[in-house]
């Protein structure tokens, strides 16, 4: 069986086995649609509506690549370090590469269906178009923010010295970045805090996903796309360093 | 180590070889973590069609070198070939040809047992049908549960049998019935004489001296990460102890006791009881009834016991207790 050929069936396999978790497949796609809909409830409240949901349709997409990419990768990666599944793959003809590829394009999947149904959402429930002519960006974030931030959960699983640890280190890592990376809360782009998100790759993923909802509103820019890309590509080095196939004692 | 380590991981020929190159080979294996060392120079040959036993307390060494024969540790020095691979190497085509069942390895517990099986199949060339190997664990009637719900004894069969799933040359088992009651214990041990009987080579570990018995061609008796004794069970008994033991209880009323019978001098120890160590064991139970006959006396719970592995296991362990590092 080629290696190609290997990869989907593990991919199908992940799959079925992921479907058959409630809880985690529960959080995975509940939780951004929860945030969606009290981010709208708040701000309509305050009377800024139609601008609250013109945000927060993209700001929840970026939201759902980065947890069903990174936060899960890392957690189910460090657990299924933990309970020796790594190990046992690793004793067998299947490459470890093609495993971890095989992780990593379920994740995908999994973000894809979840872009889809935020952007469903948002245009069902507040009215906000869906990006058809902005399609291939859209598409070309995808793939290189689903592999980049990929590539970081296994740099960051690398990092967790056990399955328990996971999800405080992994929200340590990541939710305060929600906050000033324009996925939470829009800040003015020349404050302090929006300097600091610039320095990590949500802001620039949000940016990106600004801008296929609406050009007008934020032109594209290719900076941010290589932002992510650094980024993805550093997750891979520490990875390579830091990743092991044996629970940690 | 690395997991891009594995990118130049090569599809290689099987090493074909005389036959009777043994399938693992051995010499003056060494591996240290730091400034323990766990193996200390280990020479063995494992022949085709043998079943062969690691013995010895926690911390021996054994699982350390199970894992540098599996590709999961690297040796600090010393040969090391498996089925004519370098185990260090982690060439695919050895990974092809070995099973491995670990000591405990967590399995995709959202799975059915029948999902496991064609999932793990599917990374080897020449797989086992599903249906034989829920056969030879015994795991027919649980082929469509979850391996969550399966119960520990199941799960170990399960274990077994993704170790099987390639159909493998070479089975190595580490602790493999740890947790098995009684009848399951039996079941795989027949399984394991099964596969033998086909030309499949078994290394196992294990701390029971019966599985040892029953189940090894020969073994290694491995203490601080040397081997204290090898060779077929027999003989390892035999070299550690030749003395067998004649146990009798006397009656209250018994007369005076010769103190040796045949030069094995008599111990008397509380309620009557008399025990006699002897490399001849012949002459010393003639004697000893002969005495009895003459005397009147009534030899109750005459035994005579050879040492057991277990016995012989003890010996050569000493007092090396449980846990050591």
């Amino acid at each position: 069986m080629t290696v190609s050929s290997l990869i989907a069936r593990q991919v199908r396999y992940e799959n079925t086995a992921f479907w058959r978790n409630p809880a985690a497949a529960f959080f995975t796609f509940a939780v951004p649609l929860i945030f969606m809909v009290l981010f709208n409830l708040i701000l309509t409240g305050n009377g800024s509506g139609q601008d609250a949901a013109r945000f927060y349709t993209p700001a929840i997409v970026c939201f759902s690549i980065v947890n069903a990419c990174y936060t899960s990768i890392a957690m189910t990666v460090s657990l299924a370090r933990d309970e020796g599944i790594l190990k046992r793959i690793r004793g067998t003809p299947l490459p470890g590469w093609a495993y971890l590829v095989a992780r990593m394009l379920q994740a995908v999947l999994v973000a894809l269906l979840l872009v889809l149904i935020v952007a469903v959402v948002g245009l069902v429930a507040f009215g906000v178009p869906l990006p058809v002519g902005q399609l291939p960006l859209l598409v070309v974030a995808m793939v290189v923010s689903g592999a980049s931030f990929c590539a970081l959960g296994l740099a960051v699983a690398g990092l967790i010295p056990n399955a328990a640890a996971a999800p405080a280190i992994v929200n340590a890592t990541v939710l305060p970045l929600y906050f000033i990376s324009d996925v939470f809360v829009q800040l003015d782009d020349s404050s302090v805090l929006a300097r600091i998100g610039d320095l990590f790759p949500i802001r620039h993923l949000a940016n990106v996903l600004q801008a296929v909802w609406d050009p007008t509103v934020r032109p594209f820019d290719p900076i941010d796309l290589v932002w992510i890309a650094a980024w993805g590509a550093l997750g891979l080095i520490v990875a390579t360093r830091t990743f092991t196939w044996e629970p940690r004692s | 180590m690395p997991f891009v380590a594995t990118l130049g991981d090569a599809v290689t020929m099987p090493a074909v070889g005389p036959s009777t190159e043994p399938v693992i080979r051995l010499r003056g294996l060494r591996k240290s973590y730091g400034d323990l060392e766990a193996v200390k120079g280990i020479d063995l040959d494992v022949q085709v069609g043998e079943v062969f036993a690691l013995l010895g307390p926690n911390g021996a060494g054994k699982t350390t070198t199970l894992e540098i024969l599996e590709g999961y540790r690297f040796r600090t020095s010393g040969d090391a070939s498996v089925l004519g691979h370098d185990p260090g190497r982690r060439d695919r085509g050895l990974q092809e040809r070995i099973g491995i069942c670990l000591q405990s390895t967590g399995i995709e517990r959202y799975l059915t047992v029948v999902e496991v099986l064609r999932l793990y199949r599917g990374y080897y060339p020449r797989p086992r049908p599903v249906e034989e190997l829920l056969d030879i664990v015994g795991l027919t009637d649980q082929a469509d549960m979850r391996v969550r719900r399966l119960s520990g004894g199941q799960r170990r069969r399960l274990d077994l049998a993704v170790a099987l799933c390639g159909d493998p040359e070479l089975l190595v088992l580490d602790e493999p019935t740890t947790g098995f009651d009684p009848g399951a214990r039996r079941q795989a041990w027949d399984m394991v004489k099964r596969l033998t009987g086909s030309g499949r080579t078994v290394l196992l570990t294990t701390h029971f001296m019966d599985e040892a018995q029953v189940l090894a061609d020969r073994l290694a008796v491995l203490v601080h990460g040397e081997i204290v004794a090898m060779g077929t069970p027999a003989a390892v008994v035999g070299g550690a102890s030749a003395v067998t033991v004649i146990r009798v209880l006397l009656p209250g009323d018994t007369p005076s006791v010769p103190g040796s019978f045949s030069g094995a001098v008599a111990t008397r120890s509380g309620a009557g009881s008399l025990e006699l160590h002897t490399d001849r064991p012949t002459e010393a139970v003639h004697e000893l009834t002969g005495w009895a006959l003459a005397a009147g006396v009534a030899l109750e719970e005459l035994t005579v016991s050879r040492p057991s592995l277990e016995d012989a296991y003890l010996a050569l362990v000493g007092d090396t207790g449980e846990g050591h590092p």
